[in-house]
Order: structure tokens, then C-alpha cells, then sequence
């Protein structure tokens, strides 16, 4: 079974937002995807500590510690990009105001609920950041992730087992085997990104699966 | 002549109380008040509830509030990080509190407490753990949660420049939690880079208007 690297997930999702959305990308795997925005397309980039027109990262020796994103990396600041606070900040998640966020996942579930920022484990300390914003707080939330876990098992799933961060939050599902758009008739498959016909990779998911139409 | 300028750190904290709700600016050590963070451990308080972030990154700053057990509790939104040891042990060993609220909700909860906003019904967080118990409502179709302001009687934060009415302009993404923690303490005490004469600020550049802020002190002061 071919499946798609992490940088070609990040491809595949970077080929999906058009010029002048304002985007904001998860922590991980979301990441990546900033290196792989066309660069004939102005993408404005939202990260939650208060910054819009995110640049790449620094040179090195030209890192700055009070411009730093979401996941305390240093980054640049586009020209026409601007600072404000953490209130405006998520004021633009959470009135609506950015296209898309492109969130990682533990497991998403056919009706688009979405678990990640807790594993429920009685010993971990929970921290959960923006994950709960972030999940309500764009127009379209996509969702980057592997298809199965190391043990073989669907992320995608009926009903989430790990504690949720939003319930029925995701637009859009990118695996490193193919892009299931959420339906109110549940999950279609837009694209196999694999070598699997769609019985296979129905026999691999933990769901039910249509053709888009 | 209203001069909010206080000459050393020590005195910028020498009232702040045992059991006194402290905010603390910053986003890691982005816009991390160290400088006060330091005379406030200097200073003895104990018993403190802290309102950040973050639960204290490495030794330094916050961690080293912790570390010197004078916290009770905290309020933050991401405490485990790859360098919260500090916060991790004290937490398993049950010596510290922690109020996980998600960081739009932080944000908008310390705006509300500066606002005057007796609470606020936001759909983050609706239907998961971190709403659990508290008052929802149904409003216009889609859920939201019954979430409180939180106020402090003392916001600690970090400038880049500030004058003697205690106006201020930050520096790049240190800004975060700032003024919004300004607006939400009872007294707000602002370490600066640099004091400047009145009318320096630009008046449309300037991010926090003096009425937010009761002291100002240069982080390199005595």
C-alpha cells in the first residue's frame, strides 16, 4: 500500500487554499504546510500569539525571541503583516473571521467531532491551548492526519473514544491515504492519494464511505 | 505632577499580598515579565494565584515562582510543555492547583473582567470536558457555554517603552496577554525597556493607554 510522506500531505493540503484566504495552521503536522503554499498565491497567515502575515522562518542568528508563533518558533513577519493581542487574536478565530485552520487529530469521527488535545490518560496533564478555538473558529476546518494508527486502527471513526475538542467541527479530512470531505450524509471520499481502490480503503476505514458526488 | 515612573522593582511589588490573584503577561518567554517576576519572588509573597499562559518554561521567570512554592494555584490554558518540569512535579505531587481553560476563553475571559462584563456564553469548548458542569445555552441554533471574567489584583506585564501617565507600546509578539491583563487588575505594573518623555508615544500607536496602568519601571532598575 503506498501512502503519502508527511511533506506530501502538506502539498496536497497547500494545493486546497486559495490566494487571499486567511489561514491559520495547527501545531505539527500543519506546520508543514506552510512551506508548500504556492508562491504565486498571497495566503495570509493567522497564528493564535498574536500576529497576521506570518513569514518563514529566520536565518539563522537572525531569530528574534518576542517574534515567535504559536509553537514558540521563531518566524518572520511579512510585509503589511501586524502584531495585536491575544483577545483581537482570538477574536479573529473565534468570530469567524479566518477561511481555514488546518488542525492535526487523534481521531475524527464520521459526523466531523473532532479529538485532539487529550488523550484521557488518568496520568497526563492536560493542557489544551487553542485546540478549542481553533476547532470552531474558521469557516472550513481541515483536519491532517495519518489514516491509521501505528497498530493499524482507522482515525477515522464512528464515534471519537478520546476526549473531544469540538463536536462536529471538521469540513475536511486530508490522510496520508486519501481526502474525505464531511457530509451531513456522513464522510465522501473526494480523493484516493493512495494505490488502494475505494473497497480497499473502505475495508481500512471505520466507517462508512461514499463517492463524492 | 502624575508621575507613575517607580524607581526600582522592589518597590513596584513590595504590596502585593499573600493569596493576592496575580496575572502574569507573556506567551512563554515572549512578553514574560522576569524582571518583576524576580522582585515578586524577592518580595515573599506566598499563597498567589497565577494567571498565565503557560505554567513556567526551564528555571527562570515563572518556573521560578513556582519553584519557590509561593503559587497555589494557576489558571492557564498549556501548562505541559517539553520544559515544564517544574510545573509537571509540583502538579503530581498535588501541591498546586490547575484551572485548564482553553485560550480564547483565557483571553476573553481576562477582556471581559477589564470590560466590565459580568460573563459571557462562547460555543468553544461546548460539549467537552472543559465545560463540564457549567450553564449552556442554545442560542440562535448553535450551543455556547457559560464562561466567567477573571480579575486580578495585580497584572505584572512586559513593554517595550512607557512614560510617566503609564501609556505604553509593546514590541512585536511580546504584546499578547498585556493589555488585556492592564485592563483587568485592580493594579497593573509594567516593566519597560525604556521610559520616555510625554508625547513621545505616538498617540495613534499607542496600545495601552495610561488609565489601564498604575506603575511603570524600567526592567534594568535597581
Amino acid at each position: 500500500m503506498k501512502r503519502m510522506t508527511r511533506d506530501q500531505m502538506a502539498a496536497r493540503v497547500a494545493r486546497d487554499i486559495p490566494e487571499g484566504a486567511y489561514v491559520n495552521l495547527g501545531i505539527g503536522l500543519p506546520t508543514m504546510v506552510a512551506n508548500h503554499l504556492p508562491r504565486d498565491r498571497e495566503i495570509f497567515l493567522h497564528s493564535e500569539n498574536g500576529l497576521l502575515g506570518m513569514g518563514p522562518a529566520p536565518a539563522p542568528g537572525e531569530e528574534d525571541e518576542d517574534l515567535i508563533n504559536a509553537g514558540k518558533q521563531p518566524v518572520t513577519l511579512l510585509k503589511g503583516g501586524a502584531y495585536f493581542h491575544h483577545a483581537d487574536s482570538f477574536a479573529m478565530m473565534r468570530g469567524g473571521h479566518l477561511d481555514i485552520c488546518v488542525l492535526g487529530a487523534f481521531q475524527v469521527s464520521a459526523a466531523g467531532d473532532l479529538a485532539n488535545w487529550h488523550t484521557g490518560a488518568p496520568d497526563a496533564i492536560p493542557a489544551v491551548g487553542g485546540a478549542m478555538d481553533l476547532a470552531l473558529g474558521a469557516k472550513q476546518v481541515y483536519v491532517m492526519m495519518e489514516h491509521l494508527t501505528k497498530s493499524g486502527e482507522s482515525k477515522v471513526v464512528a464515534q471519537c473514544s478520546y476526549p473531544l475538542t469540538a463536536i462536529g467541527c471538521v469540513s475536511r479530512i486530508y490522510t496520508d491515504l486519501a481526502v474525505l470531505d464531511v457530509t451531513p450524509n456522513g464522510l465522501a471520499v473526494r480523493e484516493i492519494l493512495s494505490d488502494l481502490s475505494f473497497e480497499e480503503l473502505q475495508k481500512l476505514t471505520g466507517v462508512p464511505l461514499s463517492r463524492a458526488a | 505632577m502624575i508621575n507613575k515612573v517607580i524607581p526600582s522593582l522592589e518597590e513596584a511589588v513590595a504590596d502585593v499580598h499573600d493569596g493576592a490573584t496575580v496575572m502574569i503577561g507573556g506567551f512563554g518567554n515572549a512578553g514574560m515579565p522576569s524582571a518583576l517576576i524576580d522582585a515578586l519572588i524577592a518580595q515573599g509573597a506566598r499563597d498567589l494565584t497565577i494567571v498565565n499562559n503557560n505554567a513556567g518554561n526551564g528555571e527562570t521567570g515563572l518556573a521560578a515562582l513556582l519553584k519557590a512554592k509561593r503559587v497555589r494555584k494557576i489558571i492557564c490554558s498549556f501548562p505541559r510543555q517539553a520544559d515544564s518540569h517544574v510545573f509537571d512535579a509540583l502538579y503530581r505531587a498535588g501541591e498546586i492547583e490547575l484551572e485548564l481553560t482553553p485560550q480564547g476563553n483565557l483571553a476573553e475571559r481576562i477582556r471581559a473582567a477589564g470590560a466590565g462584563i459580568g460573563g459571557f456564553f462562547t460555543p468553544t469548548g461546548y460539549g467537552t470536558l472543559l465545560a463540564e458542569g457549567k450553564e449552556t445555552r442554545l442560542i440562535n441554533g448553535r450551543h455556547y457555554v457559560l464562561e466567567s471574567p477573571i480579575h486580578a489584583d495585580f497584572a505584572l506585564i512586559k513593554a517595550l517603552r512607557g512614560d510617566r501617565w503609564g501609556n505604553l507600546v509593546y514590541r512585536k509578539t511580546a504584546r499578547n496577554f498585556g493589555p488585556i491583563m492592564a485592563m483587568a487588575a485592580k493594579c497593573a505594573i509594567a516593566q519597560v525597556s525604556e521610559v520616555v518623555e510625554l508625547g513621545e508615544l505616538d498617540p495613534e500607536a499607542i496600545v495601552t493607554p495610561g488609565i489601564f496602568v498604575k506603575r511603570i519601571v524600567k526592567q534594568e532598575a535597581a
